[in-house]
Formats: structure tokens, C-alpha cells, sequence
């Protein structure tokens, strides 16, 4: 039974786009993602309206002073299994924004993060193939 | 005993709750590999709802803080209830029209709304404002559709001269289909577009709007019962074009291999109109789907049913 359902999130995991505070840059890519030049629902990912039904959180930009608490309820919001992909380098690390007053921890120490995708911005092909690595990981 | 076990094997496996359900999943799948289609692109593939729902029946069930608990859960199960008691007796009175008892039209019309009530009444449970602005939406798409839709069935009543579904399946079987007359054609008009509405898909999926209300009623669900609601909207998309075959296209007939293709063609047919007007409008208003249903709906409405009673 628990390996049908593993079966079913492989099969039809639905995204959440959660951007932190990006520059707008890897969110235009994740849309770029979902268009239907690389129709992303032969592989069953459909983008999700709200974080309760999201399995998959594609997270964007580095987490700020205020965005930080949003940021941990959207993550408590979303019902478990769920997998966690950083999309960009600002979300992998901070990159620029490090040594910026108003950044506070790197994403991966507020919440544990699953798949990094590099880039600034990563390509959709990158980010879809972060969101199928995630998958990967669930045994 | 047998009597209790066979009423029970009709409402749970065939023609009930799992044959619906398969079908309607299935049905959803044509639903989504036609939009991809019309979009260009290749679409999902076979088993995607099944997946889905797989997936959801195996999450985490997250309850609102502050929300109603019982509400909150038992809301999906009300609608399931209601979907599986319509099509376990649509199919019982096409099989066997004399089973079918006065008024029975009027328990089926009832037993329709109450998805919808189902939904309005998760939706408030949630304590989520966002929710709540569904839930409204969705009261008010009630008020709309309610009327022409009954409108639309009285029509067929008026032809037949009778309440009772077993008559109507027989008229339609010495007479010709419904819609082959004049009132009956714009009976199945206006279902067809009360149909849409009733499913929540485009242009009358103001309820849920994706992009503006971020799911509406279905915002704090998660887990199981979101997968139940999930069940319930594909079935429904299966049992409401049945209602429709059997009000206005003469019923199902499955003695014969013939009768049951026949109602294929008639389903595929119902299921194609739907998704195609799903694929080529915009959502409108709630405003707008108000003026929309008591306007020119009803009017045609009632014109249909003028026409029944004067005989065309």
C-alpha cells in the first residue's frame, strides 16, 4: 500500500511556486518551465494554487527579515511527503545577497532543502530535471 | 438479507460508487489529454488521475486551526454520498424502468445540489477567508443554475406527461429522443450549460479560480478528503451527462452491444461538447454568471417549456 502511494507522488507530484524574495528572474523561469513547449503534465507535474496541495516546493531568491516567518508557514502549511527543490543560486546560497543587511540564513538552515539547481537563472530544462532528481530520492 | 447485500453490492461496486468512479476518472483523463491537445502539446497519460489520487489518499490530512473538525471532514463524504446515490439509481431506472417510483426526477434534481452544498459547506468549515469568497461564489452560481436547470427538466416532464423516470425512458423509446422536438433540443441547451456550471469548469469555474482566489473551496484541503472531493468532481462528470442522456437522448439501453456503443457515441459526444467549450472561453464574473443564468438562460428556458406545453 505505502508503495502505491509512493508510486502515485512519483507519478503526479504538483509544484508550488514559493519565491522568498527573488528578483523575478527564476520565477519567469519556472513559468517558462510550465509552458506548453515542454509540457510538464506528460510527467504529471501541475502547478498548484495553494500550498496545501503541493508535494514539490520550488523555492526562489533568498529568504529576507520579512519574508522569513511567511516562509516557515508556507513550508508547515504544505501536508507531508513533501520535497523541497532551491531554484537559482541566490536560494542554493545567498550568492551576492550574502553580505546584505537584510539576509538572514541561507534557505537550506531554515528548512531542509532536497535538490539545488544553480543558476542565475537555471534554464527550465535544469529545473525540470531538479524536480525529477527529487523524485529520484523518495524510496 | 440478500435483498440488504444486493442493495448494497448496487450502490458500492457496479453501477455505483467504483464503477462511477472508474469511469469518471477515466473521463477526467479525456478531459485533460483533449485540453493538451487543443494547447498543442502531448498531455498526460493514462493512469494520471488514478495517480493522483493515489498520491492524495497517502498525504498528510491537515485540519485548520479554529476550522470545525466533523464539518470539515465529513463535507467530501456528504457529496460522494450524494453522487453515488444519483448514478446507482439512474442506472437501476435505465435497466429496469419499472422500478422507478413517482417524483423520482425531483429526488434526482435534489441529490444533484447537494455536491454543491457539500463543497459550500467545506469551503465555510475552512476558516480560511479566501474559502469563504468561494463558498459565497459558489451560493450564488446555486441561486443561478438551479432554475433554468429545472426549468429544463419540467420540459421533458411536460412532453411525457409524467414525473416518473421509467415513463420518460419509455416515451423516449416509443416516441423518439427528447431531442429530436423543438423543446427538447432547447432543454438540452440549457442543461448543457447548466451542466458546465454544475461541474465547475470554465467559464463557470468562479468557485475555484486558480489564479485568483487560489482554489476558492478547496484552498484549506489536503490529503484524503482533498483526494474525496477529487473522486466526487469525476463522477459527477460522469452521472450528470448519464442524467442527460437519459432525459433527452432516450435513455441507456444495455440488453445489447448495439445499445451500449449507442450510449458511448451519446456520452463522447456530451463529453466533447463540454471540454470544448471548456478550452475556448475565459472565466467570467460572478455578476456576470448571474445576469448570465437568469437572463438568457431562463428566458430559453422557459420558452422550451411553453413549447412542451403547447405541444411542438
Amino acid at each position: 500500500m505505502v508503495n502505491l502511494f509512493k508510486w502515485g507522488l512519483k507519478k503526479s507530484p504538483w509544484v508550488f511556486h514559493l519565491g522568498a524574495s527573488a528578483c523575478n528572474n527564476c520565477d519567469i523561469e519556472i513559468l517558462d518551465a510550465l509552458t506548453p513547449k515542454f509540457d510538464v503534465e506528460r510527467f504529471g507535474i501541475v502547478l498548484v494554487g495553494s500550498p496545501r496541495h503541493a508535494d514539490v516546493l520550488l523555492v526562489s531568491g533568498f529568504v529576507n527579515r520579512q519574508s522569513i516567518e511567511r516562509f516557515k508557514r508556507v513550508y508547515e502549511a504544505t501536508p507531508s511527503p513533501k520535497i523541497v527543490v532551491a531554484v537559482g543560486v541566490c536560494a542554493c546560497s545567498a550568492d551576492m545577497f550574502r553580505d546584505s543587511y537584510n539576509f538572514v540564513r541561507p534557505v537550506d538552515e531554515i528548512i531542509p532543502v532536497d535538490v539545488y539547481v544553480p543558476g542565475c537563472p537555471p534554464k527550465p530544462e535544469a529545473i525540470i530535471a531538479g524536480v525529477v532528481k527529487a523524485l529520484e530520492k523518495i524510496k | 438479507m440478500i435483498e440488504l447485500l444486493k442493495i448494497l453490492f448496487y450502490f458500492l461496486i457496479i453501477p455505483g460508487f467504483l464503477f462511477t468512479a472508474l469511469v469518471g476518472l477515466v473521463s477526467t483523463w479525456i478531459d485533460r489529454k483533449v485540453t493538451a491537445r487543443v494547447q498543442w502539446r502531448k498531455g498526460p497519460p493514462w493512469f494520471q488521475p488514478f495517480a493522483d489520487v493515489l498520491k492524495l489518499l497517502g498525504k498528510e490530512t491537515i485540519i485548520p486551526e479554529g476550522g470545525s473538525v466533523i464539518t470539515f471532514l465529513s463535507a467530501p463524504l456528504i457529496g460522494l454520498a450524494a453522487v453515488t446515490l444519483v448514478s446507482t439509481m439512474l442506472w437501476l431506472f435505465n435497466i429496469n424502468p419499472k422500478g422507478s417510483f413517482i417524483g423520482d426526477l425531483i429526488v434526482l434534481i435534489y441529490l444533484l445540489t447537494v455536491p454543491s452544498l457539500a463543497l459550500i459547506i467545506g469551503g465555510s468549515a475552512s476558516r480560511n477567508p479566501l474559502s469563504a469568497l468561494g463558498s459565497s461564489r459558489e451560493m450564488k452560481l446555486v441561486l443561478a443554475y438551479e432554475l433554468p436547470f429545472i426549468l429544463a427538466a419540467f420540459t421533458v416532464v411536460a412532453k411525457a406527461g409524467s414525473i416518473i423516470m421509467g415513463n420518460i425512458i419509455g416515451y423516449q423509446t416509443a416516441q423518439g429522443m427528447m431531442i429530436t422536438t423543438v423543446s427538447g433540443a432547447v432543454a438540452f441547451l440549457v442543461s448543457l450549460l447548466v451542466v458546465q456550471a454544475k461541474l465547475g469548469y470554465i467559464p463557470f469555474d468562479i468557485p475555484e479560480a486558480e489564479q485568483e482566489i487560489m482554489g476558492g473551496l478547496l484552498l484549506e484541503y489536503s490529503g484524503p478528503p482533498l483526494g474525496a472531493f477529487k473522486i466526487m468532481k469525476a463522477m459527477l462528470f460522469f452521472t450528470l451527462p448519464v442524467f442527460m442522456i437519459t432525459l433527452y437522448l432516450g435513455g441507456i439501453d444495455i440488453s445489447s452491444w448495439m445499445g451500449i456503443l449507442w450510449f458511448a457515441i451519446k456520452y463522447v459526444i456530451i463529453l466533447t461538447l463540454i471540454i470544448l467549450v471548456k478550452n475556448t472561453n475565459p472565466r467570467i464574473r460572478i455578476d456576470q454568471a448571474l445576469r448570465f443564468f437568469w437572463g438568457p438562460v431562463t428566458a430559453l428556458a422557459a420558452i422550451g417549456f411553453i413549447l412542451a406545453l403547447v405541444g411542438w
